[in-house]
């Protein structure tokens, strides 16, 4: 009894103080920290890395201007755009070949050949093709989008337990029910680590293409920065790009949370 | 099938009477391999009647075709005088493994395919085995037995006229079996429906089963009634002796 009596007054003074959530923050604070101090005392040029306080003057001028919000919103538009028409195609065909052999015969080796090209390898031609305009970018980021949607939908379709549909059947479910209560939901597991994959080369495609050839966008700021030296600058743009990448792997987090519960993956209890 | 009562909680809602199985000439074959020669059997309405015969015998694909899941190459079975064609509406499935689906809880898998207006059935199912009271759960958190009442309970839902069994205890352990076997005859007592279950466990068979039927090559070796007094007893001697003599006649050859 008194042990047990001990322990609970000892839990009693932990839950006051939330560890866990504390823990996990004191290395970034401390590497921040350190980064401040030896950019103050000068161990750390300026010019190579800006201290952490003078990254956050920039963004907090950026922001005032209004330049940052700009910027932001044009790269989100063209990320989004591409998601969605890379998405969409990536979706349909993976569903299609996914429930249909002879879509998959006619059609699965052309995708799997395309996919083996690395989009990004692409740019010549896409700026030949399309200029340097949006369209471009646009295009690598759907094409980027495309493939891992694709696969993951493809083979989660394919991966189902051929007894759950065979038991859907034999409990007369149509074909369409068959779709929509066992194929859909059991590849849904597979199609969100395709999303996943997707909304990081989504990013990783955008960064890319903005750098290279871009009148605006994050991308075009960074670069813009750069050439006047402006290292502050490009910090404030790395460090969006990890947030809006964050962002989105956070939205499929609970994206996951909502709609497979069940899964394993969620640590279900 | 149309349900037009609403279902009492206390007792179940309506006698459904199991359906006539009439098997003629029955051949079924995949390439060069025969796996059914010319079987014929018939099997009256609400009889439960347990096929068992070694692994690789043509049990289960006599259960298959039963369920409508595959075509006869010649012969026919005829259902209450009509010929199959197709997937056996009439009829349910209860698998080796429960075959449920994750992503649904235990209610839901139960009120699969079920219309709007029949769900308030699912209930009064998993009341029958049981599990009314796991209704919310998650199937995964559920142990093997009571996968299998669940499997059981979804497919009792639909008042089928027949119930195929295709070695539904055969991953469970011999306590949870025994309970298991228990709870098939009383529902198949309550509901009359025609049942066949096909097991390579003898006993299982002879506990349960009208008539024993053995395959052999794909035809009938052995058509045997069990006239015992029901729930059965293991230590019924005369049980022990049908066991051993159909253990006999599978082993012969």
């Amino acid at each position: 009894m008194q042990t047990i009596r001990r322990r609970n007054t000892f839990s009693n003074l932990t839950t006051a103080i939330p560890w866990d959530n504390i823990i996990p923050w004191v290395m970034p604070a401390a590497l921040i920290l350190l980064w401040q101090v030896l950019a103050q005392i000068g161990v750390i040029n300026s010019r190579i890395l800006p201290a952490p306080t003078e990254v956050v003057q920039a963004a907090i001028r950026l922001t005032l201007s209004g330049e940052l919000f700009k910027h932001v919103t044009i790269s989100a538009w063209r990320a989004v755009v591409g998601f969605l028409i890379g998405g969409s195609i990536g979706l349909f065909f993976g569903v299609l070949n996914g429930v249909s052999r002879p879509a998959e015969l006619l059609a699965d080796s052309s995708i799997q050949m395309v996919r083996n090209i690395p989009h990004l390898a692409m740019i010549p031609l896409v700026i030949l093709w399309f200029g340097i305009g949006d369209e471009a970018r646009i295009f690598l980021v759907a094409l980027g989008v495309l493939f891992p949607i694709y696969v993951n939908t493809f083979y989660g379709i394919r991966a189902i337990d051929p007894g759950l549909i065979e038991m859907g059947r034999v409990y007369g479910l149509n074909r369409r029910q068959l779709f929509s209560q066992i194929i859909l939901p059991g590849a849904l597991p597979s199609m969100l680590v395709g999303l996943r994959y997707a909304l990081g080369n989504m990013w990783l495609t955008l960064i890319v293409a903005e750098t290279i050839a871009a009148s605006s966008g994050i991308g075009y700021m960074a670069m813009n920065a750069r050439e006047f030296m402006q290292t502050d600058v490009v910090v404030v743009a790395i460090l969006l790009y990890a947030l809006l990448g964050k962002l989105a792997d956070s939205s499929v987090r609970w994206l996951e949370k909502v709609t497979i519960a069940w899964h394993p993956s969620q640590n279900l209890k | 099938m149309t349900y037009t009562q609403t279902p009492s909680n206390q007792t179940h809602p309506q006698t459904t009477y199991g359906s006539h199985i009439w098997i003629n000439n029955l051949t079924k074959s995949y390439g060069e391999l025969t796996v059914l020669d010319r079987f014929s059997l018939e099997i009256s309405p609400g009889e439960f009647v347990a096929i068992v015969g070694k692994s690789g015998c043509g049990k289960s694909t006599l259960l298959r075709l039963l369920a409508g899941l595959e075509d006869p190459s010649h012969g026919e079975i005829k259902l209450d005088g009509q010929r199959l064609a197709g997937l056996n509406t009439k009829a349910r499935v209860m698998f080796q493994d429960a075959r449920l689906l994750p992503w649904r809880n235990v209610l839901e898998n139960v009120s699969l395919g079920l219309s709007l207006q029949a769900r308030p059935r699912s209930h009064w199912a998993l009341q029958q085995v049981g599990l009314d009271n796991r209704a919310k759960d998650w199937t995964t958190v559920l142990s093997g037995g009571q996968k299998q009442r669940v499997a059981l309970a979804r497919a009792l839902v639909t008042q089928p006229n027949l119930l195929l069994l295709d070695e539904p205890l055969g991953a469970l352990d011999a306590l949870t079996r025994i309970d298991m076997q228990r709870l098939i005859e009383t529902l198949w007592q309550e509901q009359q429906f025609t049942a066949l279950l096909v097991t390579h466990d003898v006993e299982e068979a002879v506990v349960l089963a009208d008539r024993v039927v053995v395959i052999q090559n794909g035809r009938i070796e052995l058509d045997v009634a069990v006239n015992l007094p029901r729930p059965r007893d293991l230590a019924n001697p005369e049980l022990i002796r049908l066991k051993q003599e159909i253990l006999h006649r599978i082993l012969k050859k």
